[in-house]
């Protein structure tokens, strides 16, 4: 007992908030309360408090949320006739109670298309926090797999199409791991916060971006001098589009691969040795020490899984709609800081955050400019803009957890939510 | 035996001295090493970077082994490397170019520029997180005023009505976070994360509800340029500091108020010992919550001032996401700083120095080089490796990003 770690004595009772109190310990007891009506509550009081900005501004409410509605493609659920459909990948055609063709439809492959690179920026964010870690690098990876899609997607003509696109999505997700493993490292080794290594990362990929596609940057478009661009992806790397028209940003399989990363998320964390693992550290990383657990690799391993979702989300971007990248693509993305109200919104959790995808896909496609009706706004742009504030008042009340679950209970009691007093 | 311990404790004394000296001297080398083959020296032989910054890193690795500790020996180490990358680069770029990027009074002049935006935000971080509250926020509140300070300029008419009113924006978005943060007990990351997309929001709406799609106009009351009469006619000096504007010297103002009121006034006294053990604190009748509301919400007031600087001062209009990681960086400033406003203004003033440089280059090696773009990020890498660097050895304040409990 003369030398080796400290060990409690019996009659001394542990200091109940020894160790540093991470934010997804905290963030875990706010999980076990409050059920699924939480979040629930937190997104119909952001679009609530959003609509008091929109009257603020003289503009009617009700109209905007009824325009965004309309430009999110739910309707198309609800139009229900007879119609006919082609079966995917056969000539087969089958009655389908829904029109596959119409606006709403197509709409809807657009809300669709942002909600899969939605769920993919999401589960950066989420499998990062499980691990006590705030991602906020999810741009910075996005970018990092976009370019490396974009460059393999765009080189190479004439390969095997299935090969091509293996390639290329495996190697983007490598990049976005390898990306985002610098802040885990840097986290790990030497402590560094990876708020601020990861938001100064973000930063040298979107400069990095503007060198490589800008003015004569050498992965720039030769042909297309003055806006500057990147070469387009090559027609055997494009991802198959199985609903709508190819030509106009119809719905790809990378939907599926955004719903595979969700079953992964779930397994790892859920059923594996290594979610077991990235989860004790989560919760108290001094604990998971003490049992053998060893924080450093798992503060790694979770950013680099964490960048292999980003990536992903950067290549199925590039390779199913976008395929180039321009100069300003690269400044206006936000695709990335999306991911994280998306997490926190579906509180980290595998199914959560398919939801809270569709939700900010929804929202993000329906305040689309061409979606809105030109009556709402004076600007369109504006739509844009509310979209950003209701996901800062998401994120806010969020981290207001209290407020919510004050109002939810209404008595100020608390719902046997562990945030007890320091002592 | 009590001399032999002093015996051996003294030597161990005089090791460390002298592993520290190599640290110092490891650094020195690597900044002569990019230094000489500047104007005015201008080496022109790979050589000379290459056997000064070699020397460095030798010097560094001595620092390391002799036990300098990992800060100083692995730092002088990059430093050095760096030192021998940049003066290669340098060697290899005409005179003519060289020349006219490291004007040293026009590169110390743009330095005070680029710094004076983080300096406002990082004294504001400072007084934040002294006081228990991490403000990842600062960006949004910089943000907050450079929008409000530079609408209120254009619409009231005069500057100071303006930089009233970013201070005013900059101080209510504080307010939201010390809300969210204190008495709600939200984690604070979260919050600031939050109160930092709040500001992209409102911004932006505003901007575009105000000015359209026009931009902002050129004809407003900018912030004014002091003269001074006798330096600005000065040979070296008056281009450096003889016309600079009014908030640079405020900025330089506030660093040393700030440390005469966190270190040697009652006030700052009890700002820390929240910070330290609010509990204590708390005992002895401060009360915590006050404490944090006003040094969250003053720091939100000195980020918004230095966003009026950033859109008023430098750049002369707004655009959407003006402040550009800057509120980030400044938190980078208040780490590397030791939370001490004079160690903050000199990261900043390196920080300020990376983003002078890099805006001195397309100009002197033409628009259409694509590499100058590169160099922007210049900035972010060096506070990456700031940050790398330092962390771990710099202690925070206690008590920060806790929240507390009133019993």
């Amino acid at each position: 007992m003369t030398s080796g770690p400290t060990v409690h004595q019996p009659g001394a009772a542990p200091e109940p908030d020894a160790g540093p109190d991470t934010a997804a310990a905290r963030l875990a007891r706010w999980h076990r309360a409050g059920g699924v009506v939480a979040p629930v509550m937190t997104a119909l009081l952001a679009f609530l408090v959003g609509g008091l900005v929109v009257l603020a501004t003289g503009s009617n409410p009700i109209e905007v949320y009824r325009g965004i509605w309309n430009g999110t493609g739910f309707e198309w659920f609800y139009r229900v006739g007879s119609h006919e459909v082609g079966l995917p990948f056969s000539d087969a055609r089958v009655w389908f109670p829904w029109d596959p063709a119409s606006r709403a439809a197509e709409n809807l492959q657009q809300t669709l298309l942002i909600t899969s690179t939605l769920i993919l920026t999401g589960l950066a964010v989420a499998f990062a926090f499980r691990c006590g870690l705030f991602n906020i690098g999810g741009q910075g990876q996005y970018f990092v797999g976009a370019y490396v899609a974009i460059w393999i997607g765009s080189s190479f003509e004439g390969t095997n199409s299935f090969v091509h696109i293996t390639f290329a999505i495996v190697a983007a997700a490598l990049a976005g791991a390898a990306y985002a493993g610098i802040a885990g490292i840097l986290k790990a080794t030497v402590g560094a916060h990876e708020v601020i290594t990861t938001i100064m990362l973000n930063w040298i990929a979107i400069y990095a971006g503007l060198y490589l596609f800008g003015q004569g940057g050498p992965l720039q478009n030769k042909e297309q001098v003055f806006s500057p661009t990147s070469n387009p992806v090559v027609e055997g790397a494009k991802l198959p589009v199985f609903w709508g028209d190819p030509f106009l940003q119809g719905l790809h399989a990378g939907l599926f691969i955004a719903l595979g990363a969700l079953v992964a998320f779930w397994v790892i964390i859920s059923r594996t040795t290594l979610g077991y693992e990235v989860r004790a550290v989560g919760f108290n990383p001094d604990a998971a020490r003490y049992g053998g657990i060893s924080v450093a690799r798992n503060y790694f391993l979770a950013m680099a899984i964490a960048g292999v979702f980003a990536g992903l989300a950067g290549a199925i971007d590039m390779l199913g709609w976008r395929f180039s990248i321009g100069f300003s693509d690269i400044q206006s993305s936000t695709i990335g800081f999306i991911g994280i109200a998306v997490a926190l919104l579906g509180r980290n959790t595998a199914l959560g955050v398919g939801l809270a995808a569709l939700v900010f896909g929804a929202l993000v496609n329906g305040t689309a400019t061409r979606n809105i009706p030109p009556d709402v706004f004076d600007i369109p742009e504006q739509a844009g803009n509310l979209s950003l504030t209701i996901q800062a008042l998401v994120l806010l009340f969020i981290g207001a957890d209290i407020l919510i679950l004050w109002l939810w209970s209404k008595s100020g009691q608390r719902i046997g939510v562990g945030r007890r007093s320091p002592v | 035996m009590s001399v032999g311990a002093a015996t051996i404790e003294r030597e161990g004394l005089s090791r460390l001295v002298s592993a520290r000296a190599f640290g110092w001297l490891g650094v020195t080398l690597g900044v002569l090493a990019f230094w000489l083959v500047l104007p005015p020296v201008t080496a022109r032989s790979p050589v000379v970077p290459l056997v000064m910054g070699g020397l460095g890193v030798l010097a560094g690795a001595w620092a390391l082994r002799e036990g300098a500790g990992r800060r100083l020996g692995g730092g002088a180490i990059a430093i050095a490397a760096i030192g021998i990358l940049l003066g290669l680069l340098a060697t290899r770029s005409s005179v003519e170019a060289l020349d006219s990027v490291f004007v040293w009074s026009a590169l110390i002049a743009a330095t005070l520029r680029a710094a004076t935006p983080l300096t406002f935000a990082a004294l504001g971080g400072i007084f934040s997180e002294r006081s228990g509250v991490v403000n990842i926020g600062l960006e949004g509140m910089l943000l907050m005023g450079a929008f409000f300070g530079f609408l209120g300029a254009d619409k009231l008419g005069t500057w100071w009505a303006g930089a009233l009113c970013g201070i005013v924006a900059g101080g209510s978005l504080a307010l939201v976070h010390a809300f969210v943060s204190i008495h709600l007990r939200a984690d604070q990351i979260v919050s600031g994360t939050a109160v930092n997309f709040l500001a992209l929001g409102i911004t932006g709406y505003f901007f575009i509800e105000v000015y359209t799609d026009q931009g902002t106009p050129g004809d407003v009351d900018f912030t004014p340029t002091v003269s001074i009469p006798w330096i600005e006619d000065l040979g070296f000096v008056g281009p450096a500091i003889g016309n600079m504007n009014l908030l640079i010297w405020v900025a330089i103002l506030f660093v040393v108020l700030a440390h005469v009121v966190l270190f040697h006034t009652s006030v700052g006294l009890r700002l820390r010992s929240v910070g330290e053990h609010p509990k204590a604190a708390d005992t002895v009748g401060i009360s915590v919550y006050a404490v944090r509301y006003a040094a969250v919400v003053v720091s939100g007031a000195l980020a918004g001032l230095g966003g009026v600087y950033l859109s008023n001062g430098i750049t002369h209009s707004f655009n959407e996401n003006l402040s550009a990681g800057r509120g980030f960086i400044a938190l980078a400033a208040v780490i590397f700083g030791r939370w001490r406003p004079f160690g903050a203004f000199a990261a900043c003033l390196l920080f300020g120095f990376t983003e002078a440089l890099a805006l001195r280059l397309p100009s002197a090696y033409g628009e259409d080089q694509a590499w100058t773009t590169l160099f922007r990020a210049l900035p972010y890498v060096v506070t990456l490796i700031v940050v790398a660097g330092v962390v771990g050895r710099s202690i925070p304040p206690a008590a920060v990003g806790r929240p507390y409990t009133k019993q």
